[in-house]
This record gives C-alpha cells, structure tokens and sequence, in this order.
C-alpha cells in the first residue's frame, strides 16, 4: 500500500493502461516535454515516447475532433484538457460529435474516448477559469461523466473508464491534485455508476461529489462534534448516477441535504433533488436542501470568492434546518 | 455518376410528395468529384464528409437501397433510420459519415488520418467538406496540426460557389486554396466538373499521401444545380449563370466523350441509365415498404452496452 497524491493515481492508472494497450495514447497542451500543466504526466514521455505521448498546439477543438476521429478509427485517446474552462471552445467536437456520431450512425460506430483534465473552481482565478461543468456534459446522452474525490477512485474509475468503449468525462481538480491517500499497490478498477457511503450516519444523507465531497467531510466533523451524525454519499459517478444508493440512505434518516459546487440553476443537485422527491417522498421528514454556488460568476476579490464558493458552514446549517434545529 | 443524378431526382420527388421530412441536400452537379475519388482511393481509406452526402455514400458502395430507405426514416436504411439525409454511415466500407455540423468533419477527417499513420498503415483518409467550412476555425486548427504531424490526409473543398446562399467570393476572403499555403500544405485546384483530369490529378495526391504521409488541400471547383436544401428559392444566382453551368454539366459531359471517342455506343449507354432507373425505383419501393424503426430501437445506440440506466 503506497500513499499517493491524487496525480499521481492518475499517472499510474494512465501508465498501466498505457502499457497493456497499445492503442491508449494521451494527448494534450504540455502533456509530453513540459511534463504535464499540474504534473499529472510526468515522466510519461521518457517511457511512451512522442509517439503516444503528444503535446498539442492550444487548438482544443482541432485536436479534440482528431482524438475523436482516432477513436473512431480504432484508437483510444485520452484527451486531456489543461482545465475543462478551456474544453469550452471544443464542445462542438465533444457534445455534437463524440456523444451523438454513434446514434446517428445507428451503432455502426464505437468512440472510445477519455476526455480529463481539471474541472471547477481552483480558487481566485475569476470567472472564465472556474466553472463546474459536469451537469453540462451529463445533459447529453451518449457521454459518461466521472467526478472522483479521492486518489484510490481517481485510479480505479480511470481505469475503467480508457477500458470503456463510450466517450468519458473524467473530471480532476487543481485543488486536489496534491491530496494523498493510500492506493493498493495490485490493480484494481471501479466499476462506473457505482457511488460509495464515505462516512455513516443515521441522522441526515449529504449528497457530496468530486471537490464538494470534502466540504462535506468537514462539515460531518462539525456536526459530530454536536452529537449530529450525517451519512456521506459520494456517486463518484455523475452519469450514471447511482441513485438507488441514495435512495437506501435516506430510507434510513429520512432527510438529504445535496452538495455541489455547480451553479443551482440546472446543476446536479437540481437533479438528484427532483429524483429523490420523487422516489423517496414518503420517506422525508424536510424538503431536500442544496448548498450550491450562487447563481453568479466566479468574483477575483478574495472577500467576495469566499463569499461565492460553498463552506462547510452553510452545509452544517444546511443539516440543522433539515434536522429542524435551527 | 448517372445513379447519384437519378437517385436524387427520384428522392426530390418523394420529398416534395411529402414521402420523408427532415433536412435533404442534393449533391446534383457535384457527381464527377465523388466518382474520381473512389475510382482513385482503396476501398479500406477512410472518408469522412459533410451533410450533402448521397452522392459520396452511393460511389463508396452503400446501395441505393440502403441510402433511399435512410432517406426515408426506415429500419433498413444506412443508419437504421438515426442519421437520416445528413448522416450517411457505413463503417465497414470505412465511409464514417455524413455530419451535419459545418466543419466538424474536418478534425475528423485528420483524426482518421492519424490513427492510420499510428497503427503504421498505408491507407489514407479523406475529409470532405463545402466551400462554407473553409471559414470555420476547425479548418485552421486541423490544417496546422496535419501540417505539424504529417498525417496521411486529403483536405476536399467541394467548392461549388455558394455557402447555403452566400456566394463564395462574399463569404472568403482571398482563393481557398491558398489557406494551405499558410501552413506549407501542399494544394492544388481542380475541375470537378471534368472527372478525367480530377482522375488524373488525385492519381498523383494519393500516391504522394500514402508514399510520404502528408497532408494535401484540393480545392475542387464545381457547382450544384439545385438550392441548398429543399426549402431554397435561390433568388442569389441568376438563370443564365445556372444555365451557363448546365453546358458544362459532368455526365452529359462524359456521355458526348464516350461516344464522340466511339467507347460505347448511345445505345450501350441508354442501356446503363435504364438499369440504373430501375434499381433507383427499386430502391424507392423498397424503402417505401420497409418498417419504420421498432420503438425498442429508441434507446438502442446511444451507449455501447444495452443495459444503460437511462434517466427517466
């Protein structure tokens, strides 16, 4: 059992994979010489070569649809963006052509494409460098959207996901790329669309994925403190989403607050907030809340950055409304 | 060349008979420039176009059938009735579309490419494209990297004067071809209208392409007799220009040289247009007479596996 930082899961799901298929290759903006933007590639052009290992001009959207051509030709690219902000102006070759060009064809046609990279805010960087995309991508059929919190699922859902013969978003975050945690040293690959109960409790579910899966562990400790003990449900899979796991839990404490550093309208906790009403009302004992950004750009202004991105804070009040104690 | 003219006049019909709906690009005119391709290229290269594809997908070898019950929105058509007149598909053929998107073909097209030079073969693809996707950014972005890369991959502007209804000399600044000058791709331009020296020409390109793996711009210079799309009045080009075009109409065209130069005779070729008739109208009753796609058929295709938990 080794202790690695979330990029270098990545790196070893990405270097095993590559090894055992010679039709896995990564590209990207400074995959290969620079060693990788947040040094998530590192050392992977000494052992691939340029050949797998390819740095791109800053054309997202040609060397998008190249990836997607490739695939479409037999290969398996693994797309990385050096954040998804700037998977913006490739969303054309991504949401038109990835996710559709199988239906169209009538399933004559098989896409295995990774498209990953860092997804949401990184802290004061303003508002085109900030957003949460994941509600956007798994709006379109025919994608599966990935959002890990940890390094151990960060190994084994990429894993998985390069096996995947469908197009996959696999979402990162600049902030968690230095979190540790301990990985097996055997191989291991998690299945897709499987969530996991990260913390149990029998007095209020919290729905928490990728970034917002750790305020929500901050603030379980909290609440712990005052004797509320909160069950953390991480999908860790955005699409499929493991909603019956949801649906078990809140059988159990009969109230949900949904965490997601998305904006609210539209976002993933807008969804998951509809499902539950609608397979677990008997169940509830409060309306579902949501802690969620505000329905405003991401402000530069550390006041007002503070003020924007979701804290533990409102998640521990989030709790005790829906617990009736405030 | 005759089957693509007849296929689509006949589809022309059932569309204004209100046979089909939907979106129905005619490639009338354009016929020489599918046919010297596939004359020239392998069947195992890789093409890839736009959405005026008939033409391109009848000469790549999906039957007349196949193509009209797509047209139709029929089980049996080439993409069971999914893609319709934009999305002609046959992977195994290597024909990987018909896209309806302007321009999304094109990253496609160099993608095909690269996995080609990957895998270490001598095929080589082809993107195909209209002369109003020679201004989308997808272009530039391709062109550079088929350039940087090297990849075996020929560039097609099908160039036949007009953008939907924006004439061409409206909507590009400078000639087309010369955008790959910028890149130091090679390029050319052709007579699409003259199927011998297309022929000729891609003889040399494709062997240059599979050879020495690099990227090749063609600027094809045709014309389309018919409007953009059905629903086109075509109050952008005059009568006589459309007429001063039919003079030079490719397969009337290769009709008088075959039997100026005594190939066949007319009698041999009224033949060839008879066949072709009845296979056109036989491929109007068969998709006229093929099911509609089962409603199981809805969610099939979107993902690989057939056991997806859809969202409902």
């Amino acid at each position: 059992m080794a202790e690695l930082q979330f990029r270098e899961a990545i790196r070893r799901a990405l270097s095993e994979e590559m090894r055992r298929d010679e039709s896995v290759f990564i590209m990207g903006e400074e995959v290969a010489e620079y060693d990788g933007a947040y040094k998530v590639t590192q050392g992977m052009l000494q052992e691939f070569g340029f050949k797998r290992v390819i740095d791109t001009p800053i054309s997202e959207l040609g060397f998008t649809g190249i990836g997607v051509g490739a695939a479409m030709n037999g290969l398996r690219p693994i797309v990385e963006f050096m954040t998804f902000n700037f998977a913006l102006v490739a969303i054309d070759q991504i949401l038109n052509h990835a996710a559709k060009i199988r239906y169209m064809s009538g399933g004559q046609v098989k896409i295995p494409i990774v498209f990953r990279g860092p997804n949401a805010s990184a802290g004061q960087l303003a508002a085109t460098h900030s957003v949460a995309f994941e509600s956007i991508y798994a709006h379109f059929p025919g994608l599966k959207v990935i959002y890990a919190s940890e390094p151990y699922e960060a190994y084994g859902l990429l894993k998985s996901a390069i096996r995947d013969d469908n197009p996959v978003i696999f979402h990162e975050s600049e902030q968690m790329y230095g979190y540790k945690q301990e990985v097996p040293d055997e191989e291991f690959l998690i299945p897709i669309g499987k969530g996991v109960i990260k913390r149990e409790g029998k007095d209020v579910t919290i729905v928490a994925h990728g970034k917002a899966y750790h305020i929500a562990k901050t603030a379980a400790v909290e609440l712990a403190k005052e004797g509320i003990e909160v069950e953390i449900i991480d999908p860790r899979t955005i699409k499929p989403f493991d909603m019956d796991l949801v649906i078990q839990s809140i059988k159990k404490t009969n109230r949900v607050v949904v965490v997601d550093e998305s904006h609210p309208f539209g976002g993933i906790a807008a969804e998951v907030g509809f499902q539950i009403q609608r397979e677990a009302f008997d169940y509830l004992d409060a309306p579902v809340l949501r802690v969620t950004l505000p329905d405003v750009p991401a402000p530069f202004s550390k006041k007002l950055f503070d003020l924007w991105f979701p804290q533990p804070k409102q998640v521990v009040d989030a709790v005790k409304t829906v617990l009736y104690r405030n | 060349m005759y089957l693509q003219r007849r296929f689509e006049e006949r589809a022309a019909q059932s569309y204004q008979r209100g046979k089909f709906g939907g979106f129905c690009h005619l490639y009338i005119g354009q016929e020489a420039v599918s046919t010297s391709f596939e004359h020239v290229l392998n069947g195992d290269d890789d093409m890839v176009s736009g959405y005026r594809i008939h033409g391109i997908g009848l000469t790549r070898g999906i039957s007349a059938r196949a193509c009209m019950a797509e047209l139709y929105g029929k089980a049996t058509g080439c993409a069971k009735g999914k893609g319709g007149s934009m999305h002609f598909f046959d992977a195994e053929k290597h024909f990987w579309g018909g896209h309806g998107i302007v321009g999304g073909q094109i990253p496609l097209g160099a993608g095909l490419a690269f996995a080609n030079k990957y895998n270490g073969t001598k095929r080589l693809a082809v993107s195909f494209f209209g002369d109003g996707a020679v201004d989308q950014g997808a272009l530039n972005e391709t062109f550079n990297m088929a350039q940087l890369w090297k990849l075996p991959v020929i560039f097609v502007v099908e160039n036949n004067g007009y953008s939907m209804g924006t004439a061409v000399g409206r909507h590009s600044a400078g000639e087309l071809h010369k955008r790959a000058d910028a890149y130091g791709m090679k390029n050319a331009v052709l007579n699409g209208l003259d199927l011998f020296s297309m022929i000729e020409k891609l003889q040399e390109v494709a062997a240059d392409v599979r050879e020495n793996s690099n990227p090749w711009f063609l600027e094809v210079r045709t014309y389309r007799y018919r409007g953009h799309s059905m629903s086109d009045p075509q109050n952008y080009r005059s009568k006589e220009e459309m007429e001063e075009f039919k003079q030079l109409d490719p397969i009337e065209r290769l009709k008088s040289y075959i039997i100026k130069e005594k190939i066949a005779e007319a009698s041999a070729l009224e033949k060839i247009e008879e066949e072709v008739e009845a296979e056109v109208l036989d491929a109007v009753d068969f998709a006229e007479n093929s099911p509609f796609p089962e409603a199981s058929a809805l969610y099939e295709d979107v993902y690989v596996e057939n056991d997806f938990p859809f969202t409902v």
